[in-house]
């Protein structure tokens, strides 16, 4: 089936990615958007892109918008309708080319209980599983409550203990009502040493099916992965062949077409392996395998949209070099990876060394509530698996990015474990090697951001001054103070002073001094007690984000003057993100301990409680449930206990 | 439109910094510069660390604190007079603070009481600059902000100007309290001219203290801190018998709330100072004069080696243009007349970008020099063009022929370009300035905008050697006249002490003492304090002279 016009039902990184290539092979693209996404770069990337009044999940006004725009295709990336039979069904009945495999394959795929059969039917192991929720104990703990519906992480718990076992389900159930509309859940194994592999698996649907080599995805948080690699240390040539066969089998049996990715769970000791899922889509770590194969997933998947045959054969697929991917997040690793909000103020890559970047976003973009909080993905490769990781490690180091919390200074700290350079890499590797979460900053390399953040702002002043334009910057000839700037950096809070002399350097405090080479509205090069530093800084507001040789430091300018009443409000607990209200465990008067859960916030689909901070009495609710909540919003006053 | 630069090329030097007179020179410019710096420290100590830390446990800031917090962050200010009453009964610096600084992208005048100097009162220095300050924003056109904390007059100091208990022959005025108060007159008159005055009062101000918040536009009161009345509790007590404390009398609550003095209450000093920076934020002011012509190129000879160009003793001549091309853009100079009447080198030049006319002296004024003065001071006046006065001069040259040649004739002349010049006029003393050549060349009483002085400055009506002279050879004339035989011996030893007395009183320090001059100032420092000058005047038009007085031909 031919087609001109390719409709792309996603958003972000991954409607950009499709219609990249897309471009490449001489088809028009055609973004679908939803007002939240109006500004967003992938809507601007189309030739042309339709409104949805609904949501990405309204597979009736996709259809339309294909209609609308005369597009021949539909490629749905991952999420969303990616894995929907019945969209898939609708959009194949329309004449339109569905990019992915048969609604029967996702059908039988998609129900977790039912793929496990056709792997047991095709001689794959599986892990030991009930999907009857009271046979814990034949199931054996730990054990996994998972969503019958799900993928990503949402709708998943670890119990250790049938103590936990009856929240975990309830939290899981809801979840998963609320993710995939389907409250199903079932309880699995777990395995603690393990590792996440995956076969990529690709098809053409009319018996030419090989597999891609794997993916190791076992560095994860929350469920979720942040970094891929392929190929995975753990897996060598045997292990490969066995692995990829299994995967083979699977993909037979299911006649499959198109991209597909087969998981398995492997025993880091003895390398035995379990079937997991089948992902009936192109999964968001697909890179690392087109990097390490040199072939483009979404090319291939296209081509088979149209009915041609794929090129290759198994034998003919070559592995070259290593290939890994971090995951970029809006989110805060310090404080258990909360999704983040903001404006992501700079984002400015450099051009070595050389990484891919799979981005949704560019410097201005408004990451809400509303999608999942991925900005990127950046991809590194190299001959060996150190220099792909050294090169990746620096290229998001070099990066200039912030204005909002992101897991980069982790993916960085990660990347640079000797644990994650020896390929122990097991689903375990954040708490078991507990890499920093944030940028570790020396006193004087925090100096160094607090002092070019101060000679940026002179010239920021200097630049804006209606008069005396001319006259050298802080120019006196008396014995006036020194000019004094404070920055708020964390919790803690910074004061600058310096002054400057007649050859126009400046002098600060400690009689270091720093002579500016250039300034401009977006970087300062200085040259500081003789360490000379080419910055990128960025201003958000009050924010500035300061780029060093170790990474960014986010700055907060403090205003010269506090106007009365502006003052900081009384403390309690705040919502850390933003979200919505589900729960509230106490009422006005009761006694709470440290730690206990007085709410529960809902936010990116997924629940999280709010402990009290402390001992003492609830005084005061300023909340309800159902209501929608910014961060920082006060949810609870807790009045600290007295003995007295 | 701003074009690039003068098309004239760059001044060449012909200075030789290897030659030890240019090492001699550096290093006295160097001691009075490191005096001078210990000055300012003193200057800056105000009443001294017991008095800071007074005002500091009342929650006040020292006044460059208060002033430093109002000005725009990185930009420059411009302290003026900041050595008066160096030498006098009373705390060099004239107990107050005077400046050009920008507020809320303003330039704005700037006087500052100083309240660990004697509770901020209105000794005869702080009035001196006081006047200047209203002077200043006056001429230039500029907003008037001050802030005052004043115990109101120097009680001390006798009705007669003369100082009572601690008196002394210096630093007391010879004012009648009578022709005081012009102050307030000058207040209202600025107001008048469009020229928004603010106050901000950080404490007491009394009797004449409070007039300063009334005649002001603005006012800022601080809670619990300004206090404003005409008479204090004691007075009141002495006046009415009516028993009264400091708050109800004159609190900045009672002003603001039911007297009406006040429009804003701040909550504290740094309060106070926002919100005097909001006011001006408001003030709409719209520089009327021209932004600088051409693009400000630093110069290319090194400013550093004007320490070098001037002879402590002033014996050895100096080439203006030295001075000239380490001061100018690009040390770009286009000479007028270069030819003729060289003792006065006159030409164009950029400052900043600002265009100027700049006359500089290359020795006495001779009949020519004085003529080619009055022509260029009237070209500058046709084509709206500012003038920079660099002084160093002995005066108009005496004798038979420069009489015949007219030199009073042509000296009048230049006098009376000089006075009728309608555009803004800079003065900078480099070395002498002396008789009549003062103020041919613009000095202080010609209505200049702003007089600088280099340390290296003597200024009188001749050198302190030709004074003892003149007088020695009066002496010698009576004593023949009476038929005496001259004392040799003693007459030498009276020439000494003259000439020693008449150097001392002429120096830079004692000028910038009498607030005869806006300050002293670092040499290097000169092309940034010109360029701020330049920029300062144009907050009123620059226009040339429509007509002058008739000139003597």
């Amino acid at each position: 089936m031919s087609f001109q016009t390719l409709l792309v039902a996603n958003r972000g990184e991954i409607a950009r990615r499709v219609m990249r290539t897309a471009r490449e092979m001489g088809i028009r693209s055609v973004a679908v958007y939803v007002d939240a996404d109006r500004d967003a770069p992938f809507v601007g990337d189309a030739d042309v892109a339709v409104r949805l009044e609904t949501s990405y999940l309204d597979g009736d006004a996709i259809l339309e918008a294909a209609r609308r725009t005369g597009a021949g295709a539909i490629h749905p990336g991952y999420g969303f309708l990616s894995e929907n039979a019945g969209f898939a069904r609708a959009v194949e009945s329309a004449g339109i080319a569905w990019v992915g495999p048969s609604p029967e394959a996702i059908e039988t795929m998609g129900d977790k209980l039912a793929a496990k059969d056709l792997a047991e039917k095709s001689g794959v192991p599986t892990l030991p599983m009930s999907a009857d929720l009271t046979d814990d104990e034949a199931v054996g703990y730990p054990l996994l409550v998972k969503a019958a519906a799900g993928g990503g992480g949402k709708g998943m718990r670890i119990v250790e203990s049938s103590d936990d076992l009856e929240r975990a389900i309830e939290a899981a159930q809801r979840e998963a009502q609320v993710g995939f509309g389907d409250d199903r859940v079932f309880l699995e194994r777990f395995v603690s040493r393990a590792r996440h592999i995956e076969i990529q698996l690709l098809g053409d649907g009319a018996g030419n099916l090989v597999h891609l080599g794997e993916r190791e995805c076992s560095i994860q948080r929350r469920h979720q992965k942040i970094i891929e690699e392929s190929p995975s240390p753990r897996v060598d040539a045997e292990l490969r062949e066995k692995m990829g066969q299994a995967a083979l089998e699977l993909g037979r049996a299911l006649a499959y077409r198109s991209a597909g990715t087969v998981e398995f769970l492997v025993d880091d000791e003895t390398g035995e392996f379990w079937f997991l899922e089948v992902n009936t889509r192109l999964q968001v770590e697909h890179p690392v395998t087109e990097m390490v194969t040199g072939i483009d997933l979404v090319r291939e998947q296209l081509r088979v949209a149209r009915g041609e045959p794929l090129e290759f054969t198994q034998s003919e697929v070559r592995f070259e070099g290593a290939a890994i991917e971090a995951r970029l997040y809006a989110e805060d690793p310090a404080r258990g990876f909360l999704p983040a909000t903001g404006t992501l103020a700079a984002l400015d890559t450099r051009d070595a060394p050389p990484v891919r970047w799979d981005s949704g976003v560019e410097a201005g973009s408004v990451v809400g509530v509303d999608f999942d909080p991925m900005l990127a993905k950046v991809i590194a490769s190299g001959p060996t698996r150190s220099e792909a990781a050294g090169r990746l490690a620096l290229s998001l180091e070099r990066t200039h990015l912030g204005g909002m919390r992101t897991n980069r200074d982790f993916l960085v700290a990660v990347l640079r474990t000797p644990e994650f350079l020896a390929g122990d890499t097991t689903t375990d590797f954040i708490d078991r090697v507990e890499p920093p979460r944030e940028l570790q900053v020396s006193e004087a390399e925090r100096e160094l951001a607090l002092r070019l953040a101060a000679l940026f702002v002179q010239g920021e002043n200097r630049a804006a001054a209606p008069v005396l334009t001319e006259i050298p910057s802080g120019w006196q000839n008396g014995r006036m103070p020194a000019q004094q700037i404070s920055f708020g950096q964390g919790q803690e809070r910074f004061v600058v002073r310096y002054r400057s002399t007649r050859n126009g350097n400046f002098t600060f405090e400690d009689g270091t001094v720093a002579r500016i080479h250039h300034w401009a509205p977006h970087s300062l090069d200085a040259e500081i007690g003789g360490l000379r530093v080419r910055s990128r800084i960025t201003r958000a507001g009050q924010d500035l984000v300061v780029q060093c040789p170790f990474g960014d430091l986010l700055l907060r300018q403090e205003p010269r003057f506090q106007p009365p009443g502006s003052g900081e409000t009384g403390g309690g607990l705040e919502a850390p993100m933003p979200g919505k209200v589900i729960q509230l465990h106490v009422a006005v008067g009761d006694s709470v301990r440290a730690g206990q859960t007085v709410a529960v916030l809902e936010a990116m689909k997924m629940e999280h409680p709010m402990d009290a901070p402390e001992d003492g009495v609830v005084t005061e609710i300023l909340v309800e449930i159902g209501q929608q909540v910014e961060s920082g919003t006060l949810l609870v006053v807790v009045e600290t206990k007295t003995d007295s | 439109m701003q074009r690039p630069t003068l098309l004239v090329p760059p001044l060449r030097s012909r200075l030789d910094t290897k030659k030890p007179e240019f090492q001699e020179n550096r290093t006295a410019m160097l001691e009075k510069l490191s005096k001078i710096d210990e000055l300012l420290d003193e200057a800056a100590a105000g009443g001294g660390p017991a008095a800071f830390e007074r005002l500091a446990k009342r929650g006040k800031l020292p006044v460059r604190e208060r002033v430093g917090l109002v000005l725009d962050p990185d930009s420059p200010f411009l302290e003026l007079s900041g050595l008066a009453a160096y030498g006098s009964h009373y705390t060099i610096g004239g107990g107050s603070l005077l400046g050009i600084g920008v507020i809320a992208g303003v330039e704005c005048v700037i006087f500052a009481n100083d309240a660990s100097v004697l509770g901020g009162a209105l000794t005869p220095h702080v009035g001196k600059k006081w006047e200047r300050a209203l002077e200043i924003a006056r001429d230039n056109h500029m907003p008037y902000v001050s802030f005052v904390e004043s115990a109101g007059a120097d009680l001390r100091v006798r009705t007669d100007g003369q100082k009572g208990q601690s008196a002394g022959s210096t630093g007391a005025s010879l004012n009648h309290f009578a022709e005081s108060g012009r102050f307030f007159y000058e207040m209202i008159e600025l107001s008048k001219l469009e020229i928004p005055t603010v106050c901000v009062v950080f404490g007491s101000s009394t009797a004449g203290g409070a007039y300063q918040p009334g005649m002001s536009d603005y006012n800022v009161l601080i809670k619990k801190q300004s206090m404003i009345y005409l008479g204090g509790p004691p007075l009141v007590k002495m006046a009415t018998g009516e028993e009264s404390d400091h708050e109800t009398l004159g609190g900045a609550q009672m002003h603001t709330d039911v007297s009406g003095l006040g429009e804003y209450l701040a909550e504290d000093e740094s309060d106070a100072i926002r919100l005097c920076r909001e006011i001006v934020s408001h003030l709409n002011i719209r520089k009327p004069g021209p932004p600088p012509s051409f693009r400000a190129e630093a110069p290319i000879l090194d400013s550093e080696e004007l320490l070098g160009l001037v002879d402590p003793e002033l014996r050895r001549p100096l080439d203006i243009r030295e001075v000239i091309g380490r001061v100018v853009d690009g040390s770009r100079f286009e000479e007028f007349k270069a030819r003729y009447g060289p003792t006065l080198v006159c030409g164009w030049a950029s400052i900043h970008g600002y265009l100027v006319g700049i006359l500089g002296n290359n020795g006495p004024l001779f009949p020519e020099s004085a003529e080619k003065a009055a022509h260029f001071i009237q070209l500058n006046n046709q084509i709206d063009v500012p003038l920079i006065f660099f002084q160093n001069l002995t005066g108009f040259n005496v004798g038979k022929d420069f009489e015949e040649a007219g030199i009073i004739k042509k000296g009048s002349q230049m006098i009376n370009a000089v006075t009728n010049s309608t555009v803004p006029h800079l003065t900078v003393i480099l070395g002498a300035s002396y008789g009549a050549g003062t103020y041919a060349m613009s000095g202080r009483a010609y209505n200049n905008r702003f007089t600088f002085i280099w340390p290296s400055a003597k200024i009188a009506v001749m050198g302190g050697a030709q004074i003892a002279g003149v007088m020695s050879q009066v002496r010698r004339a009576q004593a023949a006249r009476k038929g005496l035989e001259f004392d040799e011996a003693a007459d030498a030893e009276t020439v000494a002490k003259v000439a020693a007395i008449q150097d001392a009183g002429s120096l830079a320090l004692m000028a910038t003492s009498a607030i005869s001059d806006d300050g002293i100032l670092d040499p290097r420092d000169t092309r940034t304090v010109l360029g701020i000058c330049l920029s300062a005047v144009r907050n009123t038009p620059v226009e040339g002279a429509p007509n002058y007085g008739v000139f003597r031909l």
